[in-house]
């Protein structure tokens, strides 16, 4: 199973938000659908944590059921060490940025921010000066009494933002709010949301299918399919070490090689590539079976070489190179007839050069 | 936006448009103008014009039959018209704020077959069903004529308010619960206020039908209840007047009114 190793990044081990075994099923009889299927998962305290998969993986619907929108068909969810799984959205203290930011159109901007207060029965002066503190964290001060129809795509993240932050929540939830915003704002919010977790403290759950923004934000990632959590890491982790092969093939571009493992022992053991050449490599889970497994390469972890250096474990003839500006892909058909990417941005290639390839040291082992 | 495979056709190119376009408007208006040209003639007669005057207006507002038909037309379309857009907006809520029943469609259909019934069936149907009451009962008065309006009105009014519910966005009413909102906060501050619109239309609309029934009111309607367009109905009878025309061009102007402030409601984009 996917492994959740020793976090590094020095954030609290206090778990906000544990799911245990949680089911949720849609429909009846035929057209029943496991939206969620047994998901347990923690999220700890002040974490960016992402779900990333795509599109009908269930990363919205686990959301939801942490909102409160949905009930779960079986299992529990606890904050803070309280069971909320089957609370009214209302009584819980966990907030949501919708997609299409929901913000109400017969408001203000001041009043969308102040709604939660407003309903918590907080003071009018209390009120007034969180709204102040959020129009000044989101830098929406000169916009306070515009209507919300009258605000650009960013400008209502922002206060779909503000507003969500408003009644400090212990978990700010967001499910997809990036994607109605074209790159460049794209871009600005990443970095925007990043500073607003670590300004407020606040738990993010971040929902995407976005495998760079995922990268980009978060502490942690889940990476879900069909309903199961597949992986849950750093980003770096899950980059480097995917242990699923969804997982390795979802984010990034990777080379797959189907390989023959032995010698294993523990979560090590020695790959044998379509060649003879051999490596040592790592497992995402103790004792895998001996025999045919697939490993997975980054195409940046992998050098092009001279056709005769003895360092070049493979070799192949290269058949297209692909620029992208910091670099170039350089499409690389192997005898046997494979073909892998290798990233480079040293000199451009010519077609139909005879090349040969430097491994790294150690590979990933992936599992089904 | 993608192109259009093929240029649409201007349909005001075609011959002939002109023509119809103006045959119909003149069709559908002309009686009216005539009508409320006749109501400004100094003159007795409703065909051959003399000279502008008020008098008749002056004349309608003198005689006392049309003025008490005016206060039980106004009395019953404001009684009807607040308990059908009541009913018409818990109607719309519950046909659009719940998730999908078995039945959906037939209960669409049986708030809206009042419109499809016809109305005179209906007016015997209220009619001996409300005499059977009476009898029963003993009790009498212009309940009844309000009941009856009520019914017929509150399709009417039910189209606009949910129109206005399935235009809005559900997710507000979440994020509105997700924000501590109670139920029946969520209601008050979000439903209602975005609502609005939608009711205040209905209402309008259902005003003005009630406004203008005729026939379920000459069924149902006892003595001392003749509503406007009944006592108009009874003078003709007796040979059209300029005061009735005046009477029916004070009705037009309310009815212009009040439709024009429903299309805008209803056109105000929220």
């Amino acid at each position: 199973m996917a492994q959740d190793t020793a976090d590094m990044s020095g954030k609290s081990a206090k778990n906000m938000i544990l799911a245990e075994g949680v089911t949720k099923t849609f429909g009846e009889g035929d057209s029943k659908v496991h939206a969620l299927d047994d998901v347990s998962i923690s999220i700890r305290e002040n974490e960016f944590f992402t779900l990333l998969g795509p599109s009908g993986c269930g990363k919205t619907t686990l959301l939801r059921l942490i909102a409160g929108f949905e009930l779960p068909t079986k299992g529990n969810i606890l904050l803070d060490g309280q069971e909320i799984g089957h609370l009214p959205p209302y009584k819980r203290p966990v907030n949501t940025v919708f997609q299409n930011y929901a913000l109400f159109p017969h408001m203000t901007v001041a009043r969308n921010i102040g709604f939660g207060l407003e309903m918590q029965g907080r003071s009018k002066s209390e009120i007034k000066q969180a709204i102040e503190k959020m129009l000044a964290l989101v830098q929406m001060e000169h916009l306070a009494n515009r209507q919300t129809d009258q605000l650009s795509g960013g400008q209502q993240q922002r206060v779909a933002l503000a507003r969500a932050l408003a009644p400090h929540p212990k978990v700010l939830l967001l499910d997809e709010p990036l994607s109605a915003l074209d790159l460049k704002l794209r871009k600005e919010m990443q970095i925007e949301l990043k500073r607003l977790q670590s300004e407020t403290g606040i738990t993010f759950v971040f929902v995407t299918h976005d495998q760079e923004e995922a990268l980009t934000m978060s502490d942690r990632i889940a990476v879900m399919k069909a309903g199961h959590i597949l992986q849950v890491g750093r980003p770096k982790q899950i980059y480097n070490q995917p242990a699923r092969r969804f997982v390795a093939d979802f984010i990034g571009d990777i080379n797959i090689f189907e390989v023959d493992l032995d010698e294993v022992s523990g979560t090590t053991g020695r790959v044998t590539l379509p060649g003879g050449a051999t490596l040592p490599a790592d497992l995402p889970e103790a004792d895998v079976p001996a025999g045919a497994v697939s490993v997975a390469i980054r195409p940046e972890n992998m050098r092009l070489a001279d056709a005769r250096d003895s360092a070049a474990k493979l070799k192949g003839t290269v058949t297209n190179v692909v620029y992208f500006g910091a670099g170039s892909n350089v499409h690389v058909a192997l005898k046997g007839g494979s073909e892998v990417i290798v990233r480079t941005t040293g000199e451009v290639l010519d077609d139909g050069h005879e090349v040969g390839l430097i491994l790294p040291d150690r590979v990933q082992v992936l599992v089904d | 936006m993608a192109e259009p495979r093929r240029k649409m056709k201007d349909l005001r190119k075609q011959p002939g448009f002109d023509f119809m376009a103006w045959f119909c408007i003149v069709f559908l208006y002309a009686p009216i103008v005539v009508l409320i040209i006749f109501s400004f003639n100094d003159n007795r007669s409703v065909v051959r014009w003399t000279e502008f005057s008020l008098r008749w207006y002056y004349a309608a507002f003198d005689n006392e039959g049309i003025r008490n038909a005016t206060i039980v037309s106004l009395k019953v379309a404001a009684v009807s018209t607040l308990f059908a857009t009541t009913f018409a907006t818990m109607a719309a809520l519950a046909t659009t704020r719940t998730p999908p029943f078995r039945g959906q469609m037939l209960s669409y259909a049986i708030i809206n077959q009042p419109l499809m019934i016809p109305e005179i069936v209906t007016a015997v149907a209220t009619l001996s069903f409300f005499s059977i009451i009476k009898q029963l009962t003993g009790v009498t008065g212009i309940g009844y004529l309000m009941l009856a309006h009520t019914v017929f009105c509150i399709p009417f009014a039910y189209m606009p308010i949910r129109a206005r519910l399935e235009d809005m966005n559900l997710t507000l009413e979440q994020a509105a619960a997700d924000l501590y909102a109670t139920p029946i906060q969520v209601f008050r501050k979000v439903t209602m206020p975005l609502l609005a619109p939608g009711i205040v239309a209905g209402g309008m609309l259902a005003f003005v039908v009630s406004l203008d029934d005729v026939i379920i009111t000459l069924m149902v309607a006892g003595p001392g209840e003749t509503t406007l367009p009944v006592y108009i109905l009874g003078q003709i009878r007796r040979g059209i007047t300029p005061e009735i025309n005046a009477v029916s061009t004070l009705l037009l102007l309310l009815s212009i009114v009040l439709v024009s402030a429903f299309f805008t409601l209803g056109n105000k984009k929220k």
